[in-house]
């Protein structure tokens, strides 16, 4: 007999069991070594501590009334149960804390389109340590966990959470546009967003075209000196921020691995500076993702920096896999 | 089709084999290499990596605004328009919308005609068709389509006229996430290049 299981599921047998063990052993492993402690939260949370992480995806998120009629939720990702977990558990610790996780978690999705409802996650998260240390500290992890798990060729995007705001902010712009051009940013819709700077009417036309060639730049280190040349005060802080955070990790030796990239800007909202993106050149989307989210933790009550990042299993096994195939003994 | 192939003539590619007859669907283009298929599937490929970039209308792109590509340019051509037309002599949209207190649209795109309606407070019934849209109300199975225009040849020898015009569409250059990063030069280059030969 053939019973079916939900869309965006998935079975699990032995043979890619196996694969998916060793990979999630590996990073694993890395985190430890770096003193990170694992944890694990339940899948169900209640549906207003998931919607207090980040009200845009909450929307994504499986909710049900439990027999109490209680609004529950699965959790959408780690970040925000961690984020609960150290608010409530670690009132008498001392941070800095670092935690780490293998975790599925779950968020409705489009059908027909290859995406899972319930995918695999592994990350760390670093709470208590401020400024591009903490960022530099999450990149060296991020980076030694993609070579254990055989990914030489992953290239990890750097950017800042608060750069298009700041540039929009010196260029005169109000409210209004930062909050409806950043919308655009985040789907990266050039053409859109140059339309929606014209329409405000807040920017003469070849400011317009500076702001938009700024935000395509992506390279090494000298993208940011560039980008210094009319810089009004707003951007000169973020770019200081990000030359900062470029020189932490240059100094942990893991600067090779960044690309930098002026216009990233990640849809999770909790963001608040550095954000990375990890992108393999065999993968269509990018494979994992993190950064700085500060205010996060305040929404929890815990005034804490915080940082970290998570990768998808299923994305990690994808790459291994083409890799693999591409080499021919 | 033709005038995005004269902006790729005009920046270097070599377009002979895509306009010839054969039957492939993958050609040399030199420095890149070109795949041909229907404008409505161009997201798809883009968004999963199988095309590094790919050039569709902005229809599609507005159709299918789930997808996640990079929109980078507009190459401004291929200029057509959204509009919404019923039968000539017909009593018009609104005269529907006063005694029935709907319409039914008939649409290859049933997500612009439905936000262009919501967006007006307006009651529609959308009725999805893959092809020949003009066909529908003229054996009834529509009041009025939202359909792309260009010449607005078709719409007149099928007797009918444009009553509201939704949006314009012009041909869109976009990009996947990755390729986006990790062939970022190629890409500057070729953007930049295909925004100067449409200018």
């Amino acid at each position: 007999m053939i019973h079916p299981i939900p869309p965006g599921t998935r079975d699990v047998l032995p043979d890619e069991m196996r694969e998916l063990r060793r990979l999630q052993g590996s990073l694993l492993d890395v985190f430890e070594n770096y003193g990170y402690g694992e944890v694990r939260t339940p899948t169900i949370e209640y549906a207003d501590v998931v919607s207090l992480g980040d009200e845009a995806s909450a929307g994504d998120a499986y909710r049900f009334f439990d027999d109490r009629g209680e609004l529950l939720a699965l959790r959408t990702d780690m970040t925000i149960p961690i984020a609960r977990l150290v608010a409530t558990r670690f009132g008498e610790v001392e941070p800095p804390w670092r935690l780490s996780y293998v975790a599925n978690s779950y968020r409705a999705v489009t059908p027909q389109r290859a995406r899972l409802r319930e995918f695999g996650q592994a990350g760390i998260e670093l709470i208590g340590i401020e400024g591009p240390e903490g960022i530099a500290e999450v990149v060296e992890v991020l980076a030694r966990a993609l070579d254990a798990v055989g990914l030489e060729n992953a290239v990890i995007g750097l950017g800042d959470a608060g750069l298009w705001s700041a540039l929009v902010r010196d260029a005169g712009g109000g409210d209004g546009v930062v909050e409806s051009s950043s919308r655009r940013l985040a789907a990266h819709d050039i053409v859109g967003l140059g339309a929606e700077l014209e329409s405000s009417g807040e920017f003469p036309g070849p400011r317009i075209e500076e702001m938009l060639d700024l935000v395509q730049r992506r390279g090494g280190p000298e993208i940011i000196t560039t980008a210094r040349s009319g810089a009004g005060s707003g951007l000169e802080a973020v770019l200081d921020r990000l030359e900062a955070t470029c020189e932490a990790v240059s100094r942990r030796s893991v600067g090779e691995r960044i690309q930098l990239d002026l216009g990233m800007l990640r849809d999770l909202g909790y963001y608040t500076g550095p954000i990375i993106e990890v992108y393999d050149p065999s993968v269509g989307e990018a494979i994992g993702g993190g950064g700085r989210y500060d205010g996060l933790m305040e929404r929890f009550g815990v005034s804490q920096p915080a940082a970290g990042f998570s990768l998808y299993l299923e994305g990690i096994h994808r790459a291994q896999l083409e890799q693999n195939g591409g080499d021919d003994d | 089709m033709d005038e995005v192939l004269g902006l790729l003539d005009r920046i270097g590619i070599e377009t002979a084999g895509v306009r010839g007859d054969s039957r492939s669907l993958v050609f040399d283009g030199g420095e890149v290499i070109l795949v041909t298929m229907r404008p409505y599937d161009v997201p798809t490929y883009v968004e999963a990596g199988a095309a590094d970039i790919g050039i569709t209308g902005k229809d599609v792109l507005l159709e299918q605004d789930d997808r996640s590509v990079f929109e980078l340019l507009d190459l401004g051509v291929g200029l057509c328009r959204m509009v919404l037309a019923t039968r000539k002599g017909d009593a018009g949209p609104s005269e529907h919308q006063r005694r029935l207190g709907m319409m039914r649209i008939a649409t290859k795109y049933p997500r612009i005609a439905e936000r262009y309606f919501e967006g007006q407070g307006r009651q529609v019934e959308v009725v999805e068709v893959k092809g020949s849209i003009e066909l529908a109300p003229l054996v009834g199975l529509a009041d009025g389509i939202v359909d792309l225009v260009a010449t607005g040849r078709t719409l007149a020898e099928n007797d009918l006229e444009e009553r509201e015009q939704i949006v314009t569409c012009t041909a869109r250059l976009v990009a996947n996430q990755v390729s986006y990063r990790l062939r970022s030069d190629e890409i500057a280059s070729l953007t930049s290049r295909l925004r100067e030969a449409a200018r």
